[in-house]
């Protein structure tokens, strides 16, 4: 047996089993709760999302709904996705994202997902893509602590030593230095429902969510 | 940018009395003490207005006790009960931020004829 990671990884509850939508980031603004107090707020348009792809375990191995989001031209589908959402008898979509699902949730072919299935009050994970920083320093992309700015430092923002002459005489691998910052898959989680405005496919989320406006978003429960 | 700006729509209050900078204010504010609520009165110079719809804010300026006190309110906010307007003031400035090194006789404002 490998030594290390002991734990059945199987048996670790996949995060983002339930319901889950795809949406887009409209923006932050904040509302009034109902005991008068100001909650800063994302506005997200989730939905109408279709399944176009049913996993299942018998054919392959895990269970899980591909959904499709997004208004796209029909010239701008290219022939595979076009051959791909005909077989589901679906329109096309632009984006298409696969989550898990619990057992015992059926999902048909060509359903609708809407934003009708979150209640306010509900705690979701928000999954997006961070804003791009372009090349930082270990201060800001790690959180080094950096020098001393004055007192004849000459030390201010660097990483220092990145290893040793003899032993081990090489950078170890991974080592943190400085390089592209942002544009990283980030997960906000357990953020909390408070509107859900299934005329406008309106999801009210309490926080700040990953990436700029119209950023492609994973949203389901927690 | 605008179904943000219709979500902030639904927040703005109405009849809420006309004010800018250097007005003299009485800023009616709910507060609640140990689950009893009961209307706290804020009087002073309003120094500052912030933002716009939905997210505006003004900042009440005023001496209590020889000390200088300041408190922000969102204009829109459902625990202002009421707010009335005492003087008009007269002042060239957006911001009033000089009457912090003020004292006394040199904090006043010229109130505004009509």
């Amino acid at each position: 047996m490998r030594r290390g990671r002991t734990q059945d990884r199987t048996s670790v509850k996949v995060n983002g089993m339930g319901k889950a939508i795809l949406g887009r980031k409209l923006g932050m603004t904040q509302v009034w709760s109902d005991d008068d107090k100001l909650i800063p707020v994302t506005v997200i348009e989730a939905g109408p999302c279709v399944v176009s792809q049913v996993r299942t375990i018998e054919r392959d191995g895990y269970r899980a709904i591909q959904l499709a989001y997004g208004d796209i031209k029909e010239s701008k589908v290219n022939k595979p996705m076009k051959g791909h959402f005909d077989k589901a008898r679906v329109e096309p979509k632009r984006y298409v994202r696969e989550v898990p699902v619990d057992e015992g949730e059926e999902y048909k072919l060509g359903q609708e997902v809407t934003v009708a299935i979150f209640e306010p009050g509900a705690e979701v994970h928000v999954t997006g893509t961070s804003k791009g920083k372009g090349f930082q320093g270990v201060m800001k992309r790690h959180n080094y602590r950096g020098g001393p700015g004055g007192h004849g430092s000459h030390f201010h923002r660097e990483p220092g030593s990145i290893g040793q002459a003899s032993t081990p005489s090489r950078v170890f691998k991974g080592l943190k230095l400085p390089g592209r910052m942002g544009g990283d898959t980030v997960t906000v989680r357990n953020l909390e429902v408070v509107r859900v405005d299934a005329e406008q496919n309106l999801l009210l989320v309490k926080g700040a969510v990953p990436g700029g406006k119209d950023g492609l978003l994973t949203i389901r429960t927690a | 940018m605008n179904r943000i700006r219709a979500i902030e729509q639904q927040q703005l209050r109405e009849g809420l009395p006309e004010f800018s900078v250097g007005d003299t204010v009485k800023v009616m504010y709910k507060v609640v003490e140990g689950g009893r609520e009961r209307v706290q009165p804020f009087q002073g110079v309003v120094i500052k207005r912030h933002g716009a719809g939905a997210r505006e804010t003004f900042t009440v300026r005023k001496i209590s006790f020889a000390v200088g006190v300041e408190r922000t309110f969102p204009v829109h906010s459902p625990k202002i009960v009421e707010i009335d307007v005492i003087t008009r003031g007269k002042v060239r400035r957006a911001k009033l931020y000089y009457l912090r090194d003020k004292i006394g006789k040199a904090a006043r404002i010229k109130e505004k004829r009509a």
